[in-house]
């Protein structure tokens, strides 16, 4: 096994519905999904956003796209126009996610997709 | 059939819409109401009761207008928000000023509630409450032969489901493909959200990153779709832009809850083409296929707010904004300011990680951002009312962001979920034709 953050391994999308933030991680193929399903739970996922996230977390599955859904409920400080919350829609909230630290399959972490970094001018 | 997405908010690009057209679509869709947008409309109406809809509305009908008069391409648009009427009447208005004429344009009605507020349980102060229509007033609209469709609070994929049952003649219980055309819908209402906007993967790597595309969906009458944009435009379609998209916003993807069909997202399958084409098939109702309810947004004033942003440079940056953010309080308190709650952010330290983010770094500056919410609007202008203070008697170094200060006290809106009985919503629904 090797640890790996998440940022080197799969992508993420974030946003909102009234006080409930809504957001998928997206493996690049079966292995890395697997290993997502094995690590990412509902409950380490409720557990790392701490503070941010008052309410439950649920997990789904969509393995057709190789994604993992997760919706927290109380993630938005009362909702996007009652928030006192800067990021008030939870858009950063996929980012946040991928600063987990994850132990998959050694074959897994050598084949993270997403090491590479944007160039800086 | 060709859609083209031209719109995912109240505020979006306009240049895009030109591209779609000139590529050529039967329909173009401009989806205006993300649920904040129905609150900022909310706060449009009470200072003017002619307003409440999106007023670049306008603007996406003088673009298509060349379009529109050829009958080339038809026009579907929620941007009437909490006020269609007054949104359909701007649109009369506009088309003939620009010299149309023999445009049929409809107006779809019936999605406000709030007359029905005590009826259906819902707080007697609330300052809308929307129910979200599917895509039958729509689909009867454009029987009537309209070539502009203007709706309130309609389903965001509704939209887009709409012209597909007018054109392919699908019927009310063909879930499967009622549930692929929802998923069309879906992929399309966020316009460069599938075309690489907002992409997490090599977003560096998007051709022509000035020019992002919005999307067309040339959809089969079976429901299956290829995903594709604009020649000659930025961004990309591939399968991953394609699924970050397909899974945004939408809770548990294996029911997808739209007014006319809850969708299994699950089902269907995505087959990156190349050439920015990926296709979407197979896509599959839930079951049970119909929702019972419509959901809708019902909102209610929930105080004011204000906030203020403090900048401090190395070193010791944190704990000087911390001390700032510190003052400002003790002092609202000695003041007897009645603030019911505070939020202070660090940027440069965790403003958006919170918890999450390691400390064991020195940031090189850091804005403490503090906000608080006040039951009444002058209480929130007097915590502001200390920040001045800081310039010479708080913590050492204190500088600003520029010009422009944060703005004065604003309003803040609750809004919150409901469910109500199809039928007692489309008893008031009207489509209202006229002929410019």
């Amino acid at each position: 096994m090797k640890r790996i953050q998440l940022r080197d391994l799969c992508g993420a999308r974030s946003g909102d519905k009234g006080d409930i933030s809504d957001l998928s991680l997206f493996a690049d193929d079966e292995a890395a999904y697997d290993a997502l399903l094995q690590e990412v739970t509902a409950d380490r996922v409720k557990a790392h956003f701490a503070e941010l996230v008052t309410g439950e977390v649920e997990r789904y599955e969509a393995r057709n796209v190789l994604a993992l859904k997760f919706v927290m409920h109380g993630a938005l400080g009362g909702g996007a126009p009652r928030s006192l919350r800067a990021d008030n829609l939870g858009k950063t909230h996929g980012a946040t996610l991928l600063r987990m630290w994850v132990d998959v399959p050694d074959d897994v972490a050598a084949n993270a997709k997403r090491k590479a970094r944007p160039p800086l001018p | 059939m060709r859609l083209g997405g031209g719109q995912g908010f109240y505020g979006d690009g306009h240049r895009p819409v030109d591209d779609l057209l000139a590529a050529g679509i039967d329909y173009l869709i401009c989806e205006a109401l993300a649920e904040l947008t129905l609150a900022i409309l909310q706060k449009d109406r009470q200072r003017d009761e002619s307003l409440g809809y999106a007023r670049d509305l306008p603007l996406y009908l003088q673009q298509a207008m060349p379009y529109l008069l050829d009958g080339r391409t038809r026009f579907i648009t929620n941007a009437g928000g909490i006020n269609p009427v007054a949104a359909g009447r701007a649109v009369i208005g506009a088309a003939r000023s620009m010299g149309a004429s023999g445009l049929k344009v409809a107006t779809v009605v019936g999605d406000d509630v709030r007359p029905r507020a005590a009826e259906l349980g819902l707080p007697d102060d609330a300052l809308f409450a929307s129910a979200y229509l599917g895509a039958r007033p729509i689909v009867e609209a454009l029987e009537a032969g309209a070539d502009v469709v203007i709706t309130g609070r309609v389903a965001d994929a509704s939209l887009f489901l709409a012209p597909l049952v007018h054109e392919f003649g699908w019927a009310w219980d063909d879930y499967d493909r009622l549930a692929a055309g929802v998923v069309v819908g879906h992929l399309l209402e966020c316009s460069g959200q599938v075309t690489g906007g907002n992409y997490s993967g090599r977003w560096w790597e998007n051709p022509d990153p000035m020019r992002i595309a919005f999307p067309i969906a040339t959809v089969e009458s079976d429901g299956s779709a290829v995903i594709s944009k604009p020649p000659d435009t930025g961004g990309m379609v591939t399968f991953d832009t394609v699924r970050e998209q397909l899974l945004y916003e939408v809770h548990n993807p294996a029911q997808y809850f739209s007014p006319d069909v809850v969708a299994d997202f699950t089902s269907l399958t995505l087959d990156d083409l190349g050439d920015d084409q990926v296709r979407v098939s197979g896509t599959r109702a839930a079951d049970p296929p119909s929702p019972d309810t419509y959901k809708g947004l019902v909102c209610t004033p929930a105080g004011y707010a204000g906030e203020a942003r403090l900048v401090y440079p190395w070193p010791d940056a944190e704990a000087k904004a911390r001390a700032a953010l510190a003052f400002l309080r003790k002092r609202a308190e000695e003041n007897g300011v009645p603030v019911e709650e505070w939020h202070e952010e660090y940027f440069g330290v965790n403003a958006f990680g919170g918890s999450t983010v390691p400390k064991d770094f020195e940031p090189p500056e850091v804005i403490g951002r503090l906000a608080w919410r006040t039951a009444d609007k002058e209480s929130a202008g007097r915590v502001a009312g200390e920040v001045g203070v800081l310039g010479l008697s708080g913590p050492p170094t204190i500088s600003g962001m520029g010009r422009g200060r944060g703005g004065g006290p604003s309003q803040l809106l609750a809004v919150e979920a409901f469910y109500v009985d199809k039928k007692l919503v489309d008893d008031q629904v009207r489509v209202e034709v006229e002929e410019v």
